[in-house]
């Protein structure tokens, strides 16, 4: 594995990747995001915290589209995400320019998501390859690179099945990093993973971080978040309950809530 | 044993061969084009279309293969429209007929194993193709369908075999597939017993070499080490 560089100094303030205003979501009479702000600036990594059901993934899943918000605005890279109205919500109008900003929106599922009839390189070379049109050989290279970097270079002929689920997660990170995204999402990246397992995913996170990478991050690893972390956002239902630097929340005393929600699970830790 | 009447018959019965196998053949692949397209109409957003599927389904499913031939080669010809179009000169042929009548019954039978076979494709891995910018065509072709083709395959050679099997129905119609030269065979000569257990092992070996070649193309879609 390389080692980590430095991030970039800011010089004034970092462009704006993703600006979330108002972001609603409901199902039916659930209403799940209630009003969500959040903007994320480049080689910010955002660690967005809540209790089950406080609609985080729900808010990432909205931030590429996965869901589409019931209201609200969206500008992903600087390309406000086009809506029209469909009954009492909201619905893509152009797919097109989803499609677009997908691919440079790199995503890393809970369950890692892998294709189980590809092979590990075949899983990273694909959308390179059939989505973004690059040249086969120019890919191999780089996606052997990306497997190099998560430590999973001597299992690229490997199916998904025959790896542990860090093994497939760190994979998964790969096959979002090898299109160049912008930005990365994790949602929940580590949650259905063996407790031995997560160590090895949470490490290469870190060293995406110290890059200087672009991450928002659903998660529950309380200890990553503090120090991984730029910003931290505390969801609770459906609003954002607090945010601001890790020191300055994890040090207690700035949201009632956000410090029983962490002394809860550093209990269980 | 009158073992030269056997190989004289078992002769006789292999010139049925190829008709049956041409009917298998040709059969499965008009039907399975026509399952594809109802397995697509059956995923329609438009309820009408969902509806119309679910009824052809129905239909082909709920009758006899018998019957359904039997009005096609008997019944077809009654009506005045079919007689004055230009498919006339098609389905005044049993061949045809028996061609039509199997495409549609297998199609409705494969629509069901293509619809279940997507089905089973993890949605969440179609998800991670549509979250890395993939839909369309593209989703289909690269995600979906490969996968869907494994799922599918065993049960789509199960229909095959039946589809094998179901041809000899042709020879109703005046076909001299294996069990049509069978049928002749037998009124000629009385000896129903052995010509039909002849016919029986010639069906058998056809449906052993079905098996084989779906088999083998499992083992080569299969991904390695997958059980």
């Amino acid at each position: 594995m390389q080692p980590a560089q430095s991030p970039p100094m800011p010089s004034g303030p970092a462009p704006s990747v993703i600006t979330a205003q108002k972001l609603t979501k409901r199902y039916g009479a659930l209403e799940v995001l209630r009003g969500v702000d959040l903007e994320a600036h480049e080689g910010e990594v955002i660690s967005i915290l809540g209790a089950s059901g406080s609609g985080k993934s729900t808010f990432l899943r909205c931030l590429n589209l996965l869901e589409v918000p019931t209201s609200g605005d969206l500008t992903v890279l600087g390309e406000r995400v086009r809506f029209r109205p469909k009954g009492d919500g909201l619905r893509i109008a152009d797919h097109g320019q989803v499609n677009r900003l997908r691919s440079q929106v790199g995503m890393v599922f809970q369950n890692f998501c892998l294709w189980s009839h590809r092979t590990v390189l075949q899983n990273v070379m694909e959308a390179p390859i059939h989505v973004q049109g690059r040249n086969r050989h120019e890919v191999r290279d780089e996606a052997e690179a990306a497997l190099a970097r998560v430590g999973m270079a001597d299992r690229a002929g490997y199916y998904p099945s025959q790896l542990s689920g860090g093994q497939q997660q760190r994979v998964a990170i790969a096959r979002a990093i090898v299109m160049q995204p912008r930005v990365l999402l994790f949602d929940e990246p580590t949650s259905a993973l063996d407790p031995e397992l997560v160590g090895e995913v949470l490490k290469v996170m870190h060293d995406l971080a110290a890059e200087g990478r672009t991450m928002l991050i659903v998660t529950h690893e309380m200890a990553f978040a503090r120090d991984v972390s730029s910003r931290i956002v505390f969801l609770e239902q459906g609003r954002v309950r607090a945010q601001g630097t890790p020191q300055a929340l994890f040090r207690g005393g700035m949201d009632e809530r956000f410090d029983q929600f962490v002394s809860h699970f550093m209990r269980q830790g | 044993m009158d073992w030269p009447f056997l190989t004289r018959t078992a002769g006789e019965l292999l010139c049925g061969v190829p008709l049956t196998l041409r009917l298998a053949g040709t059969a499965l692949c008009i039907g399975f084009l026509l399952a594809a397209s109802i397995a697509a109409l059956a995923q329609s957003r438009h309820a009408p279309l969902r509806w119309s599927a679910r009824i052809y389904v129905g239909l082909f499913q709920g009758t006899p293969l018998l019957v359904q031939i039997f009005i096609i080669y008997y019944g077809f010809g009654q009506v005045e429209f079919l007689r004055a179009s230009i498919l006339w000169p098609f389905l005044a042929q049993a061949y045809w007929c028996a061609i039509l009548a199997l495409s549609l019954n297998t199609s409705a039978y494969g629509a069901e194993i293509i619809r279940g076979a997507i089905a089973a494709v993890p949605r969440n891995e179609v998800e991670a193709a549509r979250a890395m910018g993939m839909s369309g065509f593209l989703l289909q072709r690269r995600i979906i369908w490969p996968q869907a083709l494994r799922h599918g395959l065993a049960n789509y050679g199960n229909e095959a075999n039946l589809l094998l099997k179901a041809t000899s129905l042709a020879s109703v119609i005046t076909l001299m597939d294996v069990t049509g030269i069978a049928y002749r065979l037998v009124a000629k000569t009385y000896r129903s017993e052995e010509i039909f257990t002849i016919a029986g092992m010639i069906y058998l070996c056809l449906a052993f070499v079905i098996a084989v070649c779906v088999h083998m193309l499992e083992r080569y879609l299969r991904p390695g080490g997958r059980v």
